[in-house]
């Protein structure tokens, strides 16, 4: 199965997010390796080319590094991850508040909503 | 190295009407291409030109620095967009003769294909539904280990689930330092595999950039483009 992938936004942009989104949800340990740039271009049915350039983003971030001979690992610097993860969340808070705005809530009334949810109302 | 190809000022007439017209193209080595335009924008009259088929009106095509010749044969795996093969021949038969015919066949990696896809070797061609043929004549051109490949609409019959196995197919065959160059005008299905595209119109090239850099600027998909471009 392929990953589904917008087609308006740049492709290795799109395998970047997603390489890190499994990281940070741990499909993907700290200190695993992960499977060669062919294997990931394969699974994600998208050109190798493209693959590598996302994977040397992830490396110049950071969150993966490469082993000049055994290839590239996931970042053993679970600060950094924890970081990471904060960093998402934030952005999907945000992105949530805009589309409540854009229906009209206030903050109070959307942590009321939210809070009900939460407990399992309605 | 000289490029795998290039183009220079190619023009291919046919009765004074110009079906490539003062074409120039340099590809280098290591990218998926694709070659797209409307019906009788000069993709076919191109590959024909690449693989020697046909001769330029004016003009030159140099395959890793070379005309046409046999030798560029050796280095070029070309899927044209009509079968060619006797049906009355087996698929091992068929398997058999590649294998004579160019030194840089890989037999194991045929049959692999074949038993992946579910295709006797016993079979006859002539026994085969169309898109198993298809499937037949991609694993012979993908199954050499050449310099260039150039698929001349390679999923244009097959269903939709075959298409994304032929897709692999071409991703995991095509080593690292070789070319593909590919026709289709199924551009969305394809365009998450290729590096470049270039947009033929009436026998002129009029865009030749990277998909990234396409989906960056303009902020829509190839297909998207494409439907922009060449709006009837």
């Amino acid at each position: 199965m392929s990953w589904t992938l917008d087609n308006d936004r740049p492709i290795y942009l799109q395998l970047m997010e997603r390489i890190q989104r499994d990281i940070i949800a741990g499909v993907y340990q700290p200190g695993d390796k992960l499977p060669s740039v062919r294997d990931l271009a394969l699974e994600a049915a998208v050109n190798p080319n493209t693959m590598q350039k996302a994977l040397s983003e992830l490396e110049r971030s950071g969150l993966v590094y490469s082993q000049r001979t055994s290839g590239r690992f996931i970042t053993e610097d679970t600060e950094m991850l924890t970081q990471m993860k904060k960093e998402l969340a934030t952005e999907h808070i945000q992105e949530f508040f805009q589309k409540m705005e854009q229906l009209g809530f206030s903050r109070a009334e959307l942590l009321t909503l939210v809070t009900k949810a939460a407990e399992g109302e309605n | 190295m000289d490029p795998i190809l290039q183009c220079q000022s190619l023009t291919k007439e046919y009765n004074h009407f110009p079906a490539l017209s003062d074409f120039s193209l340099t590809l280098e080595r290591g990218q998926i291409v694709g070659l797209l335009g409307p019906s009788g924008s000069g993709k076919s009259t191109l590959i024909k030109l690449i693989n020697g088929l046909l001769t330029p009106t004016s003009g030159k095509v140099l395959i890793d620095g070379m005309a046409p010749c046999t030798r560029t044969k050796e280095i070029v795996s070309y899927l044209p967009e009509r079968t060619y093969l006797n049906d009355w021949m087996k698929v091992r038969e068929i398997i058999a003769y590649f294998d004579d015919f160019y030194a840089n066949f890989v037999k194991e990696r045929a049959l692999e294909m074949l038993e992946r896809l579910g295709i006797s070797p016993d079979a006859r061609l002539r026994t085969l539904s169309k898109g198993s043929r298809e499937k037949v004549q991609l694993i012979l051109v993908m199954s050499r280990d050449a310099d260039l490949y150039i698929l001349d609409e390679p999923i244009g019959g097959v269903d939709p689930a075959a298409r994304q196995y032929i897709l692999s197919t071409i991703l995991s065959n095509y080593n690292e330092n070789a070319t593909i160059l590919l026709s289709t005008h199924l551009i969305a299905e394809i365009e998450n595999i290729l590096d470049r595209v270039l947009f033929l119109q009436n026998g002129q090239l009029i865009l030749n950039h990277s998909v990234d850099e396409i989906r960056f600027q303009q902020k829509k998909s190839i297909d998207t483009l494409f439907r922009e471009v060449f709006q009837c």
